[in-house]
């Protein structure tokens, strides 16, 4: 392998991360109080706005419904907008991010959802507002789980990143194509996915680590 | 300490002056709303209850009976559908949720599970309260160090719930709800999760809280033998009503509800040995004696009255079983003993036991 393609491969990496960190941090952003809110805002609970939880539960299900490569064309208009152009590693990260937030909104309402409502009748008899609830006990308690959803997340977002060479997005799926399989270099396209798995298996036990970390219900060692 | 009520007048509402009673319900009533086309569920229905400030009530019940849904009603975790609230002078049941949050950091409660956060530290979890409160940082450190010390656990204020034993768990919880310096605390079945001797300790805790800090507690159970261990009252629930309601060592002496009966057949006293119980028939036959049960209340608890029978009866008096028992730091004694007489004698021996101010039924008769 020329070092020229070993450059390449880097490059790609590195675009690869860059892009997955970027729109795993916004979705995060953006899915974390949607998670909140998807499992406080149900008939009875803290927040109760049963048919506003129904509308944007709606909302969640259709763009989740919605196939990647389909959704990374169907807002080439949007992501004009957004940042300017619509090819480049710049303009993926506006499609994996609209991707990623509800996913990661219902990944956490299940993780909130997991706590305890013990806990929450004890916060509530403290004296607890609302928000007190959510960020005192709900996200504490939920953390754990958190960690391995966005865990989860990121790891999906390395796989949806492959996707977004349709739009020159660049980054190792589109490397793995264009040169792997577009101009016969099996070795390129050997060297993308074992990049990949590595990836994947350092995200997975970074995440699996921090969680344990942050469970206080498992005994330390 | 105020004494309103006696067991003679249980089920009854007594009034009750507003500055005797730390909680009081007034003709108060909870139904649920139906769910899935069922009907809708009474909880409670025009009750009527007063914890007296500084005592320790105990709400015994089966499941179903209400108990939950009263203990919540002290901190509006549940709001009644009919009547009134009272806690230390304040409506509960006519506040917002703004003024409830108030009202419910004047109020500590534990619970069966303890519900500590499995994220924070004994200490972490004690403070809590406080940071929701608002309290400074200088004063939440200044708070918790003496409340772990207070429940013993002064060494273990950087463990996690996970860490620390049932028993331990539940004293993290007094002492978090005891972080507001509460007038009220509720006890929600708090040893129910907890094996003998830990209740038992727990329970001393309790009621160790209640004479040094003043504390009224309300605490609601299905187990006679926690309400025995602290409480000063004892309110029977059964389908949503207070059947009885009186002084522990009266409920517990002279039951008068079939519930309250039936909480304590398996106390001491009110429990049959199993030789005895098979070897009870209700009717009498040719050679059989006729067994009495005498209750040995207070003062009475000492009286000689086998040697009194014999003498003024000249009955031959035959001791089938007994004990005597402390109950609310008072005596009691059961005694069951065989007659061999006929019916007019054994009229006039329960007449006899009455007019000594003791209790006597006829329970049967042992071949």
């Amino acid at each position: 392998m020329s070092p020229e393609i070993i450059r390449l491969i880097a490059e790609a990496t590195l675009d690869t991360l860059w892009m997955v960190a970027v729109a795993a941090s916004i979705a995060t952003l953006l899915g974390l109080p949607l998670g909140v809110f998807l499992a406080t805002s149900g008939k009875g609970e803290l927040f109760a706005a049963p048919w506003v939880n129904k509308t944007v539960g709606f909302v969640v299900n259709a763009a989740r419904s919605t196939p990647f490569i389909i959704l990374v064309v169907a807002i080439i208009p949007f992501t004009r907008l957004l940042v300017g152009t619509s090819i480049g590693t710049k303009a993926a990260i506006v499609p994996l991010t609209i991707a990623a937030a509800p996913f990661i909104a219902r990944l956490i309402e299940g993780a909130i959802r997991e706590v305890d409502q013990g806990l929450v009748e004890a916060a509530r008899a403290m004296g607890a507002t609302p928000l007190q609830i959510v960020r005192k006990v709900l996200i504490p308690e939920a953390l754990p789980a958190i960690v391995l959803s966005l865990t989860l997340a990121v790891v999906s977002l390395l796989g949806y990143s492959a996707m977004v060479g349709a739009v020159g997005g660049g980054g190792l799926g589109d490397l793995g194509i264009r040169y792997g399989y577009q101009r016969f270099m099996p070795d390129v396209m050997a060297v993308v996915v074992v990049v990949l798995i590595v990836l994947v298996q350092l995200v997975q036990s970074t995440g699996d680590w921090l969680s344990r970390r942050l469970n206080k219900r498992l005994r330390q060692a | 300490m105020s004494k309103p009520y006696t067991a003679q007048q249980f089920s009854e509402a007594v009034p009750v002056q507003a500055s005797d009673a730390a909680i009081r319900f007034e003709a108060v009533s909870k139904t649920f709303p139906a769910r899935g086309g069922g009907a809708a569920v009474p909880a409670l229905a025009d009750l009527d209850l007063a914890v007296p400030a500084g005592s320790i009530l105990g709400v015994i019940g089966r499941s179903g009976a209400g108990k939950s849904t009263l203990i919540r009603l002290v901190n509006g975790l549940e709001k009644p559908t009919g009547g009134r609230v009272v806690v230390d002078g304040t409506e509960v049941s006519a506040l917002d949720e703004a003024g409830l949050r108030d009202v419910r950091r004047r109020v500590g409660m534990i619970f069966q599970h303890f519900n500590l956060l499995s994220s924070r530290t004994a200490y972490d979890n004690v403070a809590l309260p406080l940071e929701i409160g608002g309290v400074p940082q200088a004063t939440i450190q200044s708070r918790v160090g003496p409340l772990l010390e207070l429940v013993g656990l002064a060494d273990k204020r950087n463990r996690y719930p996970a860490e620390l034993s049932g028993g331990q768990k539940q004293r993290v919880g007094i002492a978090r709800a005891l972080a507001t310096q509460p007038k009220v605390l509720l006890s929600d079945e708090a040893t129910s999760a907890l094996d003998p001797e830990t209740t038992r300790s727990i329970l001393d805790l309790l009621s160790s809280i209640n004479k040094e800090l003043g504390l009224t507690i309300l605490l609601i159970t299905h187990e006679m033998s926690v309400i025995r261990a602290v409480a000063k009252e004892v309110a029977v629930l059964d389908g949503g009503r207070v059947v009885e309601h009186g002084e522990v060592f009266d409920v517990f002496t002279r039951p008068r509800h079939p519930t309250t009966r039936s909480f304590l057949s398996s106390e001491t006293g009110h429990a049959l040995p199993p030789f005895l119980r098979e070897r009870l028939r209700p009717d009498a036959s040719p050679g059989s004696e006729t067994a009495i049960r005498i209750l040995f209340r207070g003062r009475h608890a000492t009286d000689p009255v086998v040697s009194q029978l014999t003498r003024d009866f000249g009955l031959d008096v035959n001791i089938l079983s007994g004990s005597v028992d402390e109950i609310a730091g008072r005596p009691f004694g059961t005694l069951v003993v065989g007659l061999k007489a006929d019916a007019p004698t054994i009229e006039r021996v329960l007449s006899f036991l009455t007019s000594r101010d003791l209790d006597a039924e006829v329970i049967g008769h042992v071949s």
